[in-house]
């Protein structure tokens, strides 16, 4: 493993901070997206980051460029292709048999490896499991900043250094992160976040291909086997269009059939609060906001839910959001496009029955 | 192996803490046992400290006991719905040191005094409720933890296990508590930037007031309200007699309501301006005074702090109480062993003498009629709070009146209100309440 | 086998209390827990404790207070606890953290060598997941994150295979020791401790450390100035200028409100109605 950099020294300022960018660091340019991929495809939220990506990338007058390792025979060319298309100006791929399937030693080493030789400012991934786990090792080894999660990045134009949102404080706050003395900036963002852009089939890019030179002997950790989840157990919540969620406002636990009831009449996925998944109630993989997941759907209702902002942060992307709850004053009536103050228990078999009819006299019109 | 221990004390607030303290420093092998997770999770936030109680267990406490701020002022406000007549008294010899009462708040205050009660050598732990008294042959020899391999022998335990012990209950030491007994009450700390505290109140940095109101705040119920200045808070509370919210109260009125409508109060609003609420708590109080404390010591155990009803509520003091009782049964305990005693009922004896002998069953003693009184007698809560408003009112406003017609006129208003011999019934009563 | 297990003393944000008139949320007051996402690798190490025999040690960077949160962990089995307090280490990000935590670790691996390095997934307060690779990182362990399940430990051979969840699935994994885990929540259920393991922990010292005691070599690397992370602002969620349109039960019928709604939701969106008639067709 490469030595471990030590920060470089800081010109002597006011209390020590780390507020300046060193000379030497100044050559550090260009936005770079991870583009993680597994079993033959990109994880979208890859291409969500090449969306603004390319914004902060405009706004700094630097290139984009999409960062691709796997094994060789991956289709890393596709992947490169599809980058272009999403915005990227070229990619680097690097192919090793040790980098098909996800591995963080040899995944460290190589996007290390690529950092330090062609010194990009700004390195982006996705907030997944492969990502957060890269995202670390890689920091640390190159010291430098990381900040999770981000909810907004931006470009402060004083400094033109990356300015990363995020919640603080369990969530009720918000902050905004810079790395201003180290390089590159690096930052996770979670699936949804960001707006998947435009496809653009007509752009192309170039490609550059790295080496990466590591032994298979010489890496510890081995891929015995990946046992995939049952279709049936897939719970989709990131990527759905429609969601219902349920909260603490509910009561009981068997009141949450209701939500269920109305997600299937709306082929729907049902969505929960903090609360409801630590009382036990659903699973832990239905947890919107900050701690869960985030999402942006078309439509989300949201039944006896208060709208705490550790919830807010998941959803309040969403097209067109619905309240219901029996408190006027709660805080998701302060973001929600329409609401119902009234009791969840009632309203819902209500929009239940009244969707269920309404879309059965469009279906039977359409059929 | 079921370990043994010289004593084990039942709860980790100001009692529990004083006892443990004392035997630990006395050399004596203490666990101390506390339901909640960490010391003072189960008590309730902003008090008033009591030096003296506290001086005769540490000393020198002042040192690093997280304190809020040394009382230089006590104002006593008996309210009606728009107005209160209050007397104050304040004194720049509170703030010579050593100072005599402080505000606190109990979460970080019990931590303190239970790190004290560790370093002094007792053992802790937490999360472990005592679910029953071990007993042989009529004698407490231990305690039964929910845990497992829960057993756990002394020579004597204690009960500081606070107003809602059940531990003592289950044994039969005493009966349940009766809602007459004992009043509900509710609090809130409300945040204040300290520059603005002090400019409201009239207080330097460290200086502090206590404000204790009753009137027509608690609807005709037994009650009394407060409000103490922390130092960058404020705490107030109302409550009443339990028995009081079940059966005198029309309204049904719940606690969280009077304290809403106390903080409405024109003579409590402007205090509270601009603060923050924060924290809300209730917690019960024992107020049976002298006639409902039970038996307090027997065969290998005694009771200390609020599981022995050791409040006197006239003056609302309960900590130091607490802290004393405790305090004394430790050294009933500490006794006990350098005499080569056994912790027989004839030997733990000693420790109701001690307690009679001071000022905590003397003063409960004093008191002893006040809330049968009261509870009798809610005029105190109602026409007199009116009476003596109305009065100030009379007095105080320069309409052109004679002075002479006014004091009739209150006066009269005394006597049609309560009658002649009302009245002095109400002044026999007092004085029979207080003597 | 010598496990050491990082943990983290957190507000307790989960224990939000909300206030019976105003209900609003009271969040001053809150006790600070053990993150909770720790005491499951915590768990998991003493299950292997259980199973191959051996120690675990607990360690913690944080205020003097993160004591009690050590003691909680001495209360469910753990052996040891370091506490690594030190007015130096304030303002640490995660970069900080990682070079101090693994300071310390080195320093208690000198005394006994450390096999296993246990981390949470993630903290409550900070949720970055970040530490934990900084540590492996910085001591050279090799990384197992989000793992779900210990498949087997090989002490002879000093490997350790595990169950790792990744998106889709789950990656079985065999590595070798020393490694550092992170831990997924609700993979074990927490003990509840017996009463010897009680007292035999409020006995128990916990050791604490400043940052020489800890072993860290450069201060320049620890606390504030260790942090190339700086926090530029903290500001409250924007609120949104378009006011929601709410239709309050009381004034209307459930049902009316109900059928309101779906007319103000499709002529908002009439694609969307679309796409939902299509489904229900289909």
């Amino acid at each position: 493993m490469s030595e471990l950099q030590a920060p470089a020294k800081k010109p002597a300022g006011r209390a020590g901070r780390n507020l300046e960018l060193p000379e030497h660091l100044k050559v550090y340019r260009g936005v770079w997206v991870f583009v993680e991929h597994d079993r033959g495809a990109v994880n979208p939220v890859s291409w969500e980051l090449l969306g603004e990506g390319r914004k902060l990338a405009d706004l700094l007058g630097v290139p984009l460029s999409g960062v691709i390792l796997g094994g060789p025979e991956e289709g890393l060319d596709r992947f490169a292709s599809e980058a272009w298309a999403m915005g990227a100006d070229s990619c680097f791929v690097m192919r090793d048999p040790v980098l098909k399937g996800y591995r963080n030693e040899p995944f460290t080493r190589g996007l290390t490896r690529l950092v330090e030789e062609h010194k990009p400012e700004i390195v982006l991934l996705g907030a997944t499991s492969m990502g957060r786990d890269l995202a670390g090792s890689v920091a640390t080894t190159l010291s430098t900043g990381l900040t999770a999660d981000c909810t907004e990045l931006a470009i402060d134009p004083g400094t033109r250094a990356l300015a990363a949102t995020r919640p603080t404080f369990g969530g009720s706050l918000l902050c905004t992160i810079m790395t201003l003395a180290y390089r590159p900036q690096m930052a996770t963002v979670r699936p949804r976040v960001m707006v998947m852009p435009r496809r653009d089939p007509q752009r192309t890019g170039t490609l550059v291909e790295a080496r990466l030179d590591l032994a298979e002997a010489s890496i510890v950790t081995k891929l015995l086997d990946f046992l995939p989840d049952a279709t049936s157990d897939r719970i989709n919540l990131t990527y759905a269009d429609v969601i219902v969620s349920g909260g603490k406002g509910l009561r009981k636990p068997e009141n949450f059939q209701l939500v269920r009831d109305l997600a299937t009449v709306l082929g729907a996925e049902v969505g929960a609060t903090r609360p409801v998944v630590q009382a036990g109630w659903v699973e832990t993989e239905r947890q919107v906001g900050q701690t869960g997941k985030t999402v942006r759907p078309k439509l989300y209702i949201a039944a006896g839910i208060s709208g705490a902002v550790q919830h807010r942060v998941g959803m309040e992307g969403s097209d067109i959001i619905v309240a219901i709850n029996s408190d006027p004053a709660a805080p998701i009536f302060d973001f929600a496009h329409y609401g119902i103050v009234g009791n969840a228990m009632q309203v819902l078999p209500a929009l239940t029955e009244a969707f269920r009819n309404h879309l059965a006299v469009r279906a039977r019109r359409a059929a | 192996m079921k370990e043994r221990f010289d004593a084990i004390v039942v709860g980790a607030g100001p009692s529990g803490n004083a006892a443990a303290y004392t035997m630990a420093k006395a050399g004596l092998k203490v666990l101390q046992i506390e339901r909640g997770e960490y010391p003072g999770s189960k008590n309730v936030q902003g008090a008033i400290l009591y030096s003296d109680a506290l001086e005769k267990i540490i000393p020198d406490f002042r040192e690093d006991a997280p304190l809020e701020r040394h009382i230089i002022e006590q104002r006593m406000w008996v309210l009606d719905e728009e107005s209160f007549v209050g007397s104050h008294f304040r004194s720049d010899e509170f703030n010579r040191e050593p100072h005599n009462r402080y505000t606190i708040l109990r979460a970080q205050f019990d931590r303190w005094f239970s790190q004290k009660v560790r370093d002094a050598g007792a053992l802790l732990i937490c999360e472990t409720t005592v679910e029953h008294l071990l007993m042989d042959d009529g004698r407490v020899v231990g305690v039964r933890c929910d845990r497992v391999g829960g057993d756990v022998f002394a020579d004597v335990v204690i009960l500081a296990d606070g107003v809602n012990s059940t531990l003592a209950r289950k044994a039969g030491f005493h009966p349940e508590i009766a809602p007459r007994n004992v009043a509900l009450a509710v609090k809130e700390i409300l945040f204040l930037p300290e520059e603005t505290l002090q400019a409201r109140f009239n207080v330097g940095p460290d200086e502090g007031v206590v404000i204790e109101m009753l009137g027509k705040i608690t609807e005709g119920m037994v009650g009394t309200a407060f409000l103490y200045t922390n130092r960058d808070s404020l705490t107030i509370g109302i409550g009443c007699i339990l028995d009081d919210f079940k059966h005198r109260n029309p309204g049904r009125k719940a606690p969280y309501t009077l304290l809403e409508n106390l903080k409405k109060h024109p003579a409590v609003a402007p205090l509270i301006e601009g603060t923050e609420m924060k924290e809300y708590c209730a917690h019960l109080i024992p107020e049976g005074g002298f006639f409902s404390v039970p038996r307090i010591y027997g065969e290998g155990w005694l009771i200390v702090g609020d599981s022995g009803g050791f409040v006197n509520a006239a003056h609302r003091e309960g900590s130091n109480l607490a802290m004393t009782t405790g305090r004394l049964a430790a050294e009933t305990v500490i006794e006990a062993r350098k005499a080569g005693r056994d912790m027989s009922s004839t030997t733990l004896r000693e420790y109701k003498v001690k307690v009679d002998a001071s000022f905590v069953m003397k003063d409960l003693h004093k008191y002893r009629h006040l809330p049968e009184i009261l509870h009798r007698n809610n005029q105190f809560f109602t026409q007199y709070p009116e009476l003596v408003n109305r009065a100030a009112r009379t007095l105080f406003t320069v309409d052109g009146e004679d002075k002479a017609s006014k004091e009739q006129e209150i006066r009269s208003s005394f006597r049609s209100s309560r009658s002649l011999v009302g009245l002095m019934g109400d002044a026999y009563r007092l004085w029979r309440a207080t003597r | 086998m010598h496990i050491v297990v990082c943990v983290k003393q957190v507000p307790d944000s989960a224990q939000i209390r909300v206030h019976p008139v105003t209900n609003t949320i009271m969040r001053q007051g809150v006790p600070a827990i053990v993150n909770p996402y720790d005491l499951f690798a915590l768990e998991q190490a003493l299950r292997l404790k259980d199973e191959h025999g051996g120690s675990v040690t607990v360690l913690c960077m944080g205020p003097p207070q993160a004591e009690d949160a050590l003691r909680r962990c001495l209360s469910l089995g753990a052996d040891e606890a370091v506490l690594v307090t030190d007015r130096a280490f304030a303002g640490a990000d995660t970069l900080a953290t990682s070079y101090a935590l693994a300071s310390a670790i080195r320093t208690i691996g000198r005394e006994q060598s450390v096999d296993i390095v246990f981390t949470g997934k993630q903290t409550i307060d900070g949720d970055t997941a970040q530490v934990g690779p900084g540590v492996a990182r910085r001591l050279d362990l090799q990384l197992l994150t989000y793992v779900s399940r210990i498949v087997s430990v090989d002490l002879s051979e000093r490997t350790i295979v595990v169950e790792r969840r990744a998106e889709g699935g789950v990656q079985v994994l065999r590595t070798a020791l020393p490694c550092l885990v992170t831990m997924l929540e609700n993979t074990n259920e927490i003990r509840f401790a017996g009463m010897d393991e009680m007292l035999r922990s409020a006995r128990c010292e916990v050791r604490k450390w400043n940052r020489e005691q800890a072993g860290v070599e450069d201060v320049a690397r620890i606390g504030l100035k260790g942090s190339p992370t700086v926090v530029s602002k903290v500001f409250g969620p924007k609120s949104r200028t378009e006011k929601a349109d709410i239709e309050v039960i009381e004034d209307s019928s459930v049902r009316d409100a109900a059928l309101n709604l779906i007319q103000k939701i499709f002529t908002r969106n009439p694609a969307l109605e679309q796409d939902l008639v299509e489904r229900t067709v289909s």
